[in-house]
């Protein structure tokens, strides 16, 4: 494990942001975007995650091997989503008798 | 430990695809179910779990430097909070029951799409149950290493439990901070 120890100052900082984020994303609920209020609320999703992975499970400071255990796990979930999506909208397509 | 993890990753992950494949068939169903949730609660109780992250990276960065007292404090604290958040789900779930949305025989929706607004609320269940009782293990957890830490057992050069529960309950937290817009922002509220 690592023995860097990460300043206060930092665990602050990214709470003070993670609580503003939550703010936002919640008040952004309310205005209607139509398709862009998915997206708002997943990329300040994927920020709010990415910080917390970085600072608070200290990856930033972590070896090369941690981290590559770490993207490795979000890339198959991603790879999941992406080949699930692939079948489920090209169903309409393909599917003989259409 | 980042290895479990990443099985925890994938665990989670074939309940929020199931999520992602039901809400593309049925968009408008979802949209309408979401709207029953209380969107204040949910934001409660994001702050609430990303408040327990902070006293648990606190309770980490005490062990580190070897102070037990803070750490004992900083690892009551997160326990607390975790009993907070389970205490706010507690409400939500039984606010459900009250109005019949708990799918089942008794399930009521006023929808056009009910059948598939009972679809929603069981994944609503089965991924807020699945976060709750990764809950409820953490705080067993949290309640041994505050036995242990009272003990003496952790010292600024072997506290790897705590560090490792750390891990644990920030992954937790990561699960929320993805649950609380996938399930109660769907649809911009009225």
């Amino acid at each position: 494990m690592s023995d860097h120890i990460v300043p206060v100052r930092v665990y602050w900082s990214v709470f003070i942001t993670l609580l503003v984020m939550t703010v936002v994303t919640t008040s952004i609920a309310y205005i209607d975007l139509g398709p862009f209020n998915l997206l708002v609320a997943m990329t300040i999703a994927v920020f709010k995650a990415t910080l917390v992975v970085l600072f608070f499970m200290h990856i930033k400071y972590s070896t090369n091997l941690t981290k590559a255990i770490v993207i490795s796990g979000f890339v198959f979930l991603l790879v999941m989503v992406f080949f699930t999506m692939c079948d489920l909208l090209t169903r309409n397509i393909t599917a003989p008798g259409r | 430990m980042w290895t479990f993890l990443v099985t925890e990753i994938m665990f989670f992950g074939g309940m929020f695809m199931a999520y992602i494949a039901y809400r593309h068939a049925y968009p408008l169903a979802f949209a309408a179910a979401s709207q029953k949730l209380n969107i204040i609660l949910g934001a409660i109780n994001t702050t609430v779990l990303i408040c327990s992250s902070m006293t648990m990276a606190m309770a980490v960065h005490s062990a580190a430097l070897g102070k037990k007292n803070l750490l004992i404090l900083f690892l009551i604290a997160t326990l607390l909070l975790g009993g907070v958040f389970l205490g706010i789900k507690g409400v939500e779930y039984h606010d459900k029951w009250v109005h019949h949305e708990v799918p089942g025989p008794n399930f009521e929706f006023e929808g056009a799409d009910a059948q598939h607004a009972a679809l929603y609320f069981s994944l609503y269940f089965g991924l807020t149950g699945l976060h709750a009782s990764h809950m409820i293990i953490g705080a067993v957890i949290l309640i041994i290493l505050i036995v242990k830490a009272s003990k003496n057992q952790f010292s600024a050069h072997w506290y790897t439990p705590v560090e490792m529960f750390g891990l644990y309950w920030h992954f937790v937290d990561i699960v929320w901070i993805f649950l609380f817009p996938l399930l109660y922002l769907i649809d911009p509220r009225k």
